[in-house]
Parts: C-alpha cells; sequence; structure tokens
C-alpha cells in the first residue's frame, strides 16, 4: 500500500501538474473568479481523469499503437460530453457559468498526459490512484487561486460575505483587480515561486551564469 | 464585423483574457522566430477551423439545422465537442498533406508545430466560442482570423520580453516558470487597458 500510495502523494505538491509541468492551466484559470466554479470544474476533471485512466488501462492491451492518440481522445471527449450534459441538466446555472470551459478538459494536456504516459503501461489500479493525485492537485491549485481570487475580490466564500464591506460599514474594499483575469497570473507565479523556494531542486538552471555575482572574470 | 474583428485580437484576447492555449504559450516562447511561427500557424489553423466548425454546426448539430434532410426535430447539439475536435485533427492532417505537396519551404517552417496545435485549446475554445455567442458563418471568419491574429500577437510579444529577460537577475524561485507567468500576468493587465476600444 505504501509503495501505491506515492502515486497518489506525489502529484499534491512535490510533481504537481500544473506548478511543476505546466500542464492543464488552459483552463485551469478562467473559472477560478468563484469559488463554487472551481470546486465545479476540480468535480468534474476528477471524474474525467479517472474514468478515462480506469478504461484506457483497462483496454491498454488491445490497443493499436497507431490509433492510440484518436482513440484516448475519443473515449475522454465521450466522458466529457456526459459531463457536460449531466451538469446542465442538474446544475444549469453554474454550468451556464463555467461556459465552454468543461468542453475544454478534452484539450487539457494532464487527462491525454496521464493517459498516454501512464495508463497505458499500467494496470488499472495504480492506474486510476496516478490520475486521482494528479486530478486532486490540479483541483488543489485552483481551490487556492479561486479562494483568494472570490476572498479579496468579493468578500465573500462560495457566495457568504466573509469580510465586512466597506459600503456597508464594514473596513473591507473588495479589490477589483482579483475579479479580472490578470490577477489569476500573478496568484500562480507566486505560488510557484513559494514551491521553489522551499523546494530548491525544482529551480531552474539559469541559460548565463551572471559574472559579477560569482566574482571572477570571464576566462 | 469591425467590433468582432477588434475584440478578437485585444480585448478578448484568447491567451491574456480566457487563459486558452497557455500551456503552449509558455512552453514554446524561448525564441521570437519560434513563436512567429506557432503564431502563424495558428491564424491560419483558427482560420481554417473556425468557419468549417461553423458550417458544420448550422447545418448538422444546432437544434433544427437538419431541416433540410426532413428531420427538423433533431437536436445533435451535444456532439459539437467530439465533432469539432476531429474536423481540428483532420484540417491540421489535410493542411499538412496540401503544405508537403504545394508549399514545401511554409512546410518546413510550421512542420513542427501543426500536431502541436490540434491539442493546444485556444483552435477548440474558438470554436466553442463561436458557438456559445452564436456567430453566423460569416463572423465565424473574422471571429476565427482575428483570434489567431490576437494570440499569435501575444505568443510573439511575450517571446520578445523573454528574450530580453534571459539576462535579468531575478530571484532563483521565480527564475523561468514562475517569473514567466508575472510577465503574463503583467502583459494581461496592458491588454485590458485596451478594453474602452469596444463598445
Amino acid at each position: 500500500m505504501i509503495r501505491l500510495s506515492h502515486h497518489l502523494t506525489d502529484p499534491l505538491i512535490r510533481s504537481n501538474p500544473v506548478t511543476l509541468q505546466i500542464l492543464g492551466i488552459c483552463s485551469a484559470l478562467a473559472v477560478t473568479t468563484a469559488l463554487a466554479t472551481a470546486l465545479t470544474m476540480a468535480a468534474a476533471l476528477i471524474f474525467v481523469l479517472c474514468a478515462s485512466a480506469a478504461i484506457i488501462s483497462a483496454i491498454r492491451r488491445h490497443i493499436p499503437h497507431a490509433i492510440r492518440l484518436i482513440l484516448q481522445i475519443t473515449i475522454i471527449a465521450t466522458l466529457v460530453i456526459v459531463t457536460d450534459e449531466v451538469l446542465r441538466a442538474y446544475a444549469f446555472e453554474i454550468s451556464q457559468r463555467l461556459s465552454i470551459f468543461v468542453g475544454l478538459i478534452v484539450t487539457n494536456c494532464i487527462v491525454l498526459g496521464r493517459a498516454e504516459g501512464f495508463a497505458m503501461h499500467h494496470p488499472v489500479g495504480p492506474s486510476i490512484l496516478d490520475a486521482l493525485g494528479n486530478a486532486l492537485g490540479y483541483g488543489l491549485v485552483l481551490v487556492i487561486v479561486a479562494t483568494i481570487r472570490e476572498l479579496f475580490g468579493t468578500g465573500r466564500l462560495l457566495g457568504i460575505p466573509m469580510l465586512p464591506l466597506a459600503e456597508q460599514g464594514g473596513w473591507f474594499e473588495p479589490l477589483r483587480l482579483m475579479q479580472l483575469a490578470p490577477s489569476a497570473f500573478f496568484i500562480i507565479g507566486l505560488m510557484i515561486w513559494a514551491i521553489r523556494t522551499a523546494r530548491p531542486e525544482q529551480v531552474e538552471r539559469p541559460e548565463h551564469r551572471l559574472l559579477s555575482r560569482q566574482g571572477e572574470a570571464r576566462p | 464585423m469591425m467590433e468582432i474583428l477588434l475584440a478578437s485580437i485585444l480585448t478578448d484576447n484568447l491567451a491574456l483574457s480566457f487563459f486558452l492555449g497557455i500551456c503552449t504559450f509558455l512552453a514554446v516562447s524561448q525564441r521570437i522566430s519560434t513563436a512567429l511561427g506557432l503564431g502563424i500557424a495558428v491564424i491560419v489553423v483558427q482560420g481554417v477551423t473556425v468557419p468549417v466548425n461553423a458550417l458544420i454546426h448550422t447545418f448538422l448539430l444546432a437544434p433544427g439545422a437538419l431541416h433540410w434532410a426532413g428531420l427538423p426535430e433533431i437536436d445533435l447539439s451535444f456532439l459539437r465537442i467530439i465533432v469539432f475536435i476531429g474536423v481540428i485533427a483532420a484540417m491540421v492532417q489535410l493542411m499538412e498533406l496540401l503544405l508537403d505537396r504545394f508549399v514545401p519551404a511554409l512546410h518546413r517552417a510550421l512542420g513542427v508545430f501543426l500536431p502541436l496545435i490540434t491539442v493546444n485549446c485556444a483552435i477548440l475554445g474558438g470554436s466553442l466560442f463561436m458557438v456559445e455567442r452564436r456567430y453566423d458563418p460569416l463572423e465565424a471568419v473574422v471571429w476565427g482570423i482575428g483570434s489567431g491574429i490576437g494570440w499569435a500577437l501575444a505568443i510573439t510579444a511575450f517571446a520578445a520580453i523573454r528574450e530580453r529577460l534571459r539576462h535579468a537577475d531575478m530571484p532563483e524561485g521565480l527564475r523561468g516558470l514562475g517569473g514567466a507567468f508575472i510577465v503574463t500576468g503583467l502583459m494581461s493587465l496592458g491588454f485590458s487597458g485596451f478594453g474602452g476600444l469596444v463598445p
């Protein structure tokens, strides 16, 4: 079990798909203006990722090598359509707010990446754990960004007032910038900075050494 | 028309205000020349796939679209995600073949980027936005080309900034990816300044 559980825990922070491998952030950021949409999106991705990993891993010995990508995309797209239709049927208002971004799970690099990189070569059990870990790692980033953006952008969380607004006699002045696109980029950038400061082995090697810092002349 | 064009290039920029195609945006922006090549490939693919998808949506998938076949009550719009992905993959393949046959020089320049584009969310996103905003086929042509130009503009400018930043003395944790996000945020902030252009 210990051997298996690292499939689940590794992608949460250490090799988080969003902050380390820049996978899947396309859709991740646009839905983070409110916590409710981010949670829905994370749930949708968890379902699609786990189900596609399970199906692809189960039939991996029968997939001809030449058409594997088409097959994987077809399976993923089918699952995404099911998710989209279920959301539309049971949570219409939130599916309107998610707009096209549930559909874009099809092109989410995490899903295809895990299918091609892991589920194709491993049995069903580890594949599902690996998919769940990656989906949770993605969900974690989404929820953190959405919490910051909704809390400081509107003073609410999940629509419930948290900070007393200045216009209602409190002290909190909503930061309009938090509801705009740039803030999501800033928050992710700062998160990467924080993770890499805590784990210096992830820092990228510089392409050029700065001579002044080395204190030695060019050879 | 002019409004759609301006909006798609500047204010509704796919990369900077809808976060579409950001994976590729960050990965392939080390040099201006490659960024420009990818940008041109996106313009071409987007300009072809969005109108084709618009025609397919209007005449096959939209509710009541099969009226011409005597089946007015059929609504196939739930199929659009899978159909659009198929169309995009097929168009990219077709373009690769045509370019290889007739314009080999361009094929050599764009060759490596074309397969990448199939899974670029900006392309699928462009088609899905076209449906959601109910553009007619003519507007779809403008939206497709415009949003492609917007994406190309963003990635070229970003690559230019990154080339300069290569020599900057950044804190270790910000080097590379972290810094790239902050710069993209600043660019996005700049582009939101165009907001007043489109009523």
